[in-house]
């Protein structure tokens, strides 16, 4: 193609006075976003940048890994395990258990009022987390709970005999389901929705049994989102302070009463600790959160 | 729909019915024990006459209501110019709002008391009323992700390019556009963060503990550390605030989809 | 009994009757289309027969043996959705291969049906490609392979051609027919477009309110149509009110001018619906043994290869086709014109 004299004159003859005006339009578009972004920077991004490069130096400034070395000490390293134990276990069982409610309502032949019951119930209770979930769980389990005193009056058993208690393992995963559930009841409700009807019918005339539909189409185009929401909801576990430490106060070892212990200064103060402790949560959450983001795209991807 | 799958649909229901309410029953059940002959709102009475309840709760509310402002007002402008002007920004600036439910309040919170200690460049922790401004700022950030969302679709829905348009060939300013013609429209989708917002700030724990300001998560972990039948009554109350704002939403966007109806019949 | 056979069938949405007393045979290799408005049953019927929907009343039988209450899966018919339902997350090649594994077929067996198949289609080079990254006709012939991959007795298809592009619309649909003619499978398509039905099928089944109006082949459909409604559903129609006016010579009159039909259904005076296909209607001066209708120009709309007339009696509209030829000027709105048209082209329909 031969070159347009019009832009070969553009090119080698710039206007004079058309320059600015263009450069100007293109500083002030920027110039938009500027509170937004300073904002971002001062209380989102600097201060957690901020500590990951700490967890890197020495009190002079260099370059060191010993902070990262803290992280194998024994109870330390516990209270990773702990913490990864309880967002795994409530992330799965939270994730199962989402899933079966939402398939309800969307696929089980339930009474349409059932689905947007569930809804605004499911974005109460997501955000019905912290110390008056713990309230509500002391209430309930507790060792003068409502449930306890049942069960003892009427069906003979005393949980807190059984070694059962609520300021443990299994207590704080049932807890953490309260917003567990229905956080995954929120992100999977439109994937169910998204199956289409089609899909069974066509798998149906195809000789498919339901068992057929559901592992070799249901499964696979829902597997993204599944698996993404419970990256989420392990993340969303993970990072959680309010509800584990007005449960069981400082004796269950998690990371983040740990680091919360440490920052308070309640234990022996050692501020490395608490890069290394920052670093790792981070590295974690990212992690799971990135899953959950190269997952949703894919999902996306596949729906355009 | 077979008869079994129906029946697995109830269960599901049922026990998750169980397991939901439950918990809600027996902190009414208990938050109603306080005198031992009978049951009573005697621990609704105290928690309600306490001097530490009023000010906890009247200093989050106070806080609640400046995040709501301070968001409105760094989100909406910023989503309407990334929509008119910078489309190719668009996925940094949902990268960075969707950071906090990446980064645990806890970290975020650990930074600020690094960053900005009484030692610092920036000493926000210096005092109270600048620590007061930390929090705010620090509850905007939690904030980013319900009202950026928000806004986002609200704006997704009104075709704003094509409104912006209208508004400038009428001779209208970016200013009186975004006061008169966006916002309006913007209405149900502003609230709906807002009301998001404040159910996630009122109640918050983490932020004003570790800030050390006097705020309704840290006043509802002291008393449940020492009182015995107030903390259930607290814990009714915080769910009844959870729920208003949630219904508030349902009322909000009902209203809109309503408004939305009835302008558009004489058309029809 | 035919190969496909319907007998009596009906289907009740709680009080709403959707499909009323279907009664139809279709033939083994025959291509038949079921055609109609929204909401006429057409497309219950089809679900019906492919196991999706349960009759209400009546029976299904398929190459002698009785459906009625088998399930979909047991019934081996190979159905296309109008939403092309691929498995998004499978290949081309693994939709098309689906039917086969489940009957668990060997695998050198549908790895070879496959490839015959995807070649039928024209699509070997996309056998690993994933439904989106495919158009629109691209992902249809994969649900027509998909279908015909594991060799059912019956292939149904549901307005397959209705959420394409007009241009793909025609090249699949005559594509679909070749298929068809090739493998000689009993096909019975769904659509509401009356081209497609004319231009596909052997035989048309028109249906109205849950009810079939008309079967016949295209041409007795769009030539003799039975009923008003099949009249106006296929095609344009010119409906002329008229009285009977001497019942042995079938001289009626329309609107003060006397007309000839060559054959009265019904004997007896009083009133009687006509209709007129536009094409019949020709631009003459009056002759004998033709009819003959004074009428003056209201619309000239010129369509490129035809112009399209609009004429009036005195209540009664006339629209015809005229060729275009740039040798003649076309007649003036306003001017009295003589329409011509032959006794045999002026159809009685049943009372409605």
């Amino acid at each position: 193609m031969p070159p347009s004299p019009q832009s070969g004159a553009e090119t080698t003859l710039p206007s004079v006075t058309a320059v600015p005006g263009p450069r100007l339009a293109i500083r002030l578009d920027w110039l938009g976003i500027v509170p937004f972004m300073l904002f971002a920077l001062l209380f989102l991004l600097l201060p957690t940048a901020f500590l990951m490069v700490g967890a890197f130096q020495d009190a002079q400034g260099h370059f060191t890994l010993a902070k990262l070395g803290l992280l194998l000490q024994g109870n330390v390293l516990d209270a990773y395990l702990i913490s990864l134990e309880v967002s795994a276990a409530s992330a799965i069982v939270g994730a199962i258990a989402g899933f079966a409610l939402a398939w309800a309502v969307v696929h089980g032949g339930l009474p349409a009022w059932i689905r947007p019951s569930l809804l605004t119930f499911s974005g109460v209770a997501a955000n019905f987390a912290g110390v008056p979930l713990a309230f509500a769980f002391l209430c309930t389990l507790g060792r003068t709970g409502l449930v306890t005193l049942l069960l003892q009056h009427y069906a003979g058993i005393d949980p807190y005999s059984t070694g059962f208690t609520l300021l443990s393992f299994h207590g704080l995963v049932l807890t953490y389901l309260y917003f567990q559930i229905p956080l995954m009841v929120l992100i999977v409700t439109p994937a169910l929705e998204g199956l289409r009807k089609e899909w069974r019918e066509a798998s149906d005339s195809l000789g498919g049994t339901a068992l057929h539909y559901w592992i070799h189409v249901a499964l696979p185009v829902l597997a993204p989102s599944v698996l993404g929401a419970s990256l989420l909801l392990f993340a969303n576990a993970f990072g959680a302070v309010a509800t584990a430490y007005a449960l069981t106060g400082s004796s269950l070892n998690i990371v983040t009463i740990l680091l919360y212990a440490q920052i308070r200064g309640d234990v022996l103060h050692d501020p490395n600790l608490g890069y290394a402790l920052a670093l790792g949560m981070i590295v974690i959450t990212s992690l799971s959160s990135a899953g959950y983001l190269w997952l949703s795209a894919r999902t996306q991807r596949r729906r355009s | 729909m077979k008869p079994a799958s129906r029946a697995g649909a109830w269960l599901a229901i049922a026990l998750g019915s169980l397991y939901f309410l439950l918990p809600l029953i027996a902190t009414f059940e208990f938050s109603l024990r306080m005198r031992r002959e009978s049951y009573s709102l005697e621990a609704y009475r105290v928690v309600l006459t306490d001097p530490g309840f009023q000010s906890a709760f009247g200093y989050s509310i106070l806080m609640a209501l400046l995040t709501v402002i301070t968001s409105i007002v760094l989100v909406v402008p910023t989503a309407c110019w990334i929509e008119l002007r910078l489309p190719r920004m668009r996925p940094v600036i949902e990268f960075i709002t969707l950071l906090p439910l990446v980064i645990p309040a806890i970290i975020i919170v650990f930074g600020y008391l690094r960053l900005y200690n009484s030692s610092s460049w920036l000493p926000l922790t210096g005092n109270e009323r600048a620590t007061d401004l930390l929090l705010i700022c620090s509850y905007v950030t939690l904030s980013l992700p319900y009202m950026y969302r928000s806004v986002h679709s609200g704006l997704r829905a009104i075709d704003v390019r094509t409104l912006t348009e209208a508004s400038e060939s009428l001779g209208a300013g970016w200013f009186t556009t975004l006061a008169h013609v966006i916002a309006p429209a913007l209405k149900s989708a502003i609230l709906s963060g807002s009301f998001l917002t404040f159910a996630v700030v009122i109640g918050e724990f983490t932020m004003a503990s570790l800030l050390n300001r006097p705020a309704f998560g840290p006043y509802l972990q002291l008393i449940g550390a020492n009182r015995a039948y107030e903390p259930s009554a607290l814990a009714v109350i915080a769910f009844l605030v959870t729920w208003a704002s949630m219904g508030l939403i349902q009322v909000v966007s009902r209203n809109a989809a309503g408004a939305g109806a009835k302008r558009r019949l004489p058309g029809a | 009994m035919a190969f496909l056979d319907i007998a009596h069938v009906g289907k009740t949405f709680g009080a709403a009757s959707v499909v009323n007393d279907v009664n139809l045979a279709i033939e083994k290799g025959e291509f038949v289309t079921l055609l109609g408005p929204s909401g006429c049953g057409k497309t219950t019927l089809l679900r019906m027969i492919a196991g999706f929907e349960s009759a209400s009343s009546g029976s299904i039988h398929i190459d002698g043996h009785d459906v009625t209450l088998q399930r979909a899966r047991q019934r081996r018919v190979g159905m296309v959705f109008q939403s092309y339902a691929l498995f998004p997350t499978m290949t081309v090649a693994d939709n098309i291969a689906y039917g086969l594994k489940i009957a668990r077929e060997p695998k050198s067996a549908i790895a070879e049906r496959v490839e015959q198949m995807m070649k039928l289609i024209r699509l070997s080079q996309h056998a690993q490609h994933y439904p989106w990254q495919l158009s629109g006709g691209q992902q249809q012939r994969v649900a027509l392979a998909r279908a015909l991959a594991s060799s059912p007795r019956l292939l149904l298809l549901d307005e397959p051609l209705s959420a394409l592009d007009a241009k793909i619309r025609v090249a699949l649909r005559d594509e679909i027919r070749a298929l068809q003619r090739k493998l000689g499978i009993t096909t019975l398509f769904v659509t509401h477009d009356q081209e497609e039905a004319l231009s596909l099928s052997d035989r048309v089944v028109v249906m109205n309110e849950g009810r079939i109006e008309q079967v016949g082949t295209p041409f007795e459909i769009y030539n003799f149509p039975r009923t008003r409604f099949v009249a106006s559903f296929v095609g344009t129609l010119n409906i002329l009110n008229s009285r009977v006016l001497d019942e042995a010579s079938g001289l009626v009159e329309v609107d003060g001018q006397t007309v000839t039909v060559a054959r009265l259904r019904r004997s007896g005076h009083g009133e009687r619906t006509l209709a007129l296909r536009p094409e019949a209607v020709v631009l003459e001066s009056p002759l004998a043994g033709r009819n003959s209708l004074m009428a003056t120009i209201e619309e000239v709309n010129f369509l490129g290869s035809v112009v399209r007339l609009r004429a009036r009696l005195q209540e009664t509209v006339l629209s015809f086709d005229i060729f275009n030829d740039p040798g003649q000027t076309l007649p003036q709105r306003g001017s009295r014109v003589a329409l011509g048209f032959s006794h045999d082209n002026l159809l009685e329909l049943e009372a409605s």
